[in-house]
């Protein structure tokens, strides 16, 4: 997935979209924005990131699962099966990115690029509402895909990469 | 001046506005595994060197606390999982890459370990027991005549358990404080330490509590070397762990650790038994009870400090 920061307002609409999508319990959330605002007033300037569960391709938490509930799914995505997961933690003390919640009925959840959404073809729930289609999802191993022709043209970053867990959420910066 | 906040909102419970997921069951659990592994460590070190006339506290009397241990801290375990009815799923997979699979693992293997061990030895306890049924004489005798293999499985399982309780903590990267593979040695000597320090309460032999005096004293010795090292790393690293080491080093759990931990787990306990070693009268509980305290203390301090470091974000 890809998100331009310079076209996100921060409106959150993927927050809500996330959490009515997927039943996401109250007082819980599977994605947030981030606000980076940098110099001092007048001199400003914001950086706006919709950020979500990076995915990663060498996802610690799906290392130091004691059951192997936290898998990569086929393409790469990565999941939680409920009735595998134990609840012990270490994945959510794995995370660089603080992406996983103890979902109230006690197993580990998290964001899954709204999978069963993508599996019908349609795009992940908070990229459809979008009000500035500020996110591209798509495969990033085809090379035509919307998602890799914007990264062959724009500048991106990922975060934290010097944590080795290899994200794959670019921010187009 | 930078400045990052989440605008959307977040409030995962456990994780914001720091991560908080784990309390005193895992710190628990880690102090009592620790200890067991150090008085099975020592259990069987020195059964296996033929001394177990000699150290008859450390080889036959203190390694009963060790499934007692196991059993409480199993139980603290239990009561950390959020998911509890799939606890059983630990043990329908062996994850190599996990440091909590082999930890299940291990205890699979060291708790009947422990268990078969306190057996052997428990008519030194309760000089009339009798064990009734004719399968439970034939078990134990069985175990009785491969003792000596069963003191080497006990020997290195009771290590990768002291070890294991450091490695979890180690194994991940996304809290810096906790990302030294020092943990690992560290806890076992902490685990050790506590081991010599409750055959030193039980024994009631001068020749064994001053041997075991020693080894604390050497094992503290240890501890200390290891710590500093601990600290010479995160200064010597990046930013992220410059900044988790701070937490120690002025930061909000300075005065705990250095006070608690490194002042009266080991530097005063060790004053104090040197004094003893030296023909001073000081009442055995009064060391035994601080490196205890240190023992406990170091795992909850680091569980809690680790989650509080974190990376630039």
């Amino acid at each position: 997935m890809a998100i331009d920061t310079k076209k996100c307002v921060g409106c959150s609409d993927c927050v809500v979209a996330c959490q009515t999508e997927n039943d996401v319990p109250i007082g819980h959330c599977r994605d947030w924005v981030v606000e980076v605002m940098d110099g001092t007033y007048p001199q400003l300037e914001i950086e706006l990131r919709s950020e979500r569960c990076n995915h990663c391709k060498n996802s610690p938490c799906v290392r130091c699962c004691p059951t192997g509930a936290s898998h990569y799914s086929d393409g790469g995505i990565v999941l939680v099966t409920k009735n595998e997961c134990i609840g012990c933690s270490a994945c959510i003390t794995s995370c660089p990115y603080d992406a996983r919640y103890v979902h109230p009925d006690g197993y580990v959840d998290k964001c899954t690029f709204c999978l069963h959404r993508v599996k019908k073809g349609m795009q992940p729930a908070c990229v459809a509402v979008c009000p500035t289609k500020c996110m591209y999802f798509g495969d990033l191993d085809d090379p035509g895909s919307e998602v890799s022709e914007v990264l062959k043209k724009r500048k991106y970053k990922t975060l934290i990469p010097e944590a080795g867990t290899k994200p794959q959420l670019y921010f187009l910066i | 001046m930078r400045e990052e906040i989440i605008v959307s909102g977040r409030n995962n419970p456990l994780i914001d506005p720091q991560l908080h997921v784990w309390h005193w069951e895992i710190p628990t659990y880690l102090f009592l595994g620790g200890l067991a592994a150090g008085v099975m460590f020592f259990a069987a070190l020195y059964y296996l060197r033929g001394r177990e006339n000699d150290y008859r506290t450390a080889v036959k009397l203190a390694p009963m606390i060790a499934p007692i241990a196991l059993a409480l801290g199993l139980i603290a375990l239990f009561l950390d999982l959020h998911h509890k009815l799939y606890f059983w799923r630990l043990y329908t997979t062996i994850r190599l890459e996990s440091p909590m699979s082999w930890g299940a693992w291990t205890l699979m293997i060291v708790t009947p370990v422990s268990i078969i061990w306190s057996a052997l030895h428990i008519k030194e306890l309760f000089p009339n027991w009798d064990w009734k049924f004719d399968f439970a004489k034939e078990l134990i005798g069985f175990f009785e005549k491969n003792k000596k293999v069963l003191a080497w499985i006990m020997l290195i399982s009771s290590a990768i358990l002291g070890i294991y309780t450091g490695i979890l903590f180690s194994a991940f990267n996304a809290r810096p404080l906790w990302n030294t593979s020092i943990m690992g040695p560290l806890f076992l000597a902490s685990g050790l330490s506590a081991g010599s320090a409750v055959v030193i309460w039980m024994s009631k032999n001068h020749a064994e509590r001053k041997r075991f005096a020693q080894l604390d004293l050497m094992i503290i010795g240890i501890e200390l070397f290891l710590i500093i090292h601990m600290f010479m790393g995160f200064l010597a690293s990046t930013q992220v762990q410059i900044d988790a080491v701070n937490l120690f080093l002025g930061g909000p759990y300075t005065a705990s650790f250095w006070g608690f931990v490194v002042i009266l787990g080991m530097i005063v306990p060790a004053i104090l038994e040197g004094l003893e070693l030296k023909g001073y009268k000081i009442p055995v509980a009064i060391p035994v009870v601080l490196v205890l305290f240190g023992s406990v203390m170091l795992r909850f301090i680091i569980s809690n400090a680790g989650q509080a470091s974190r990376w630039l974000y």
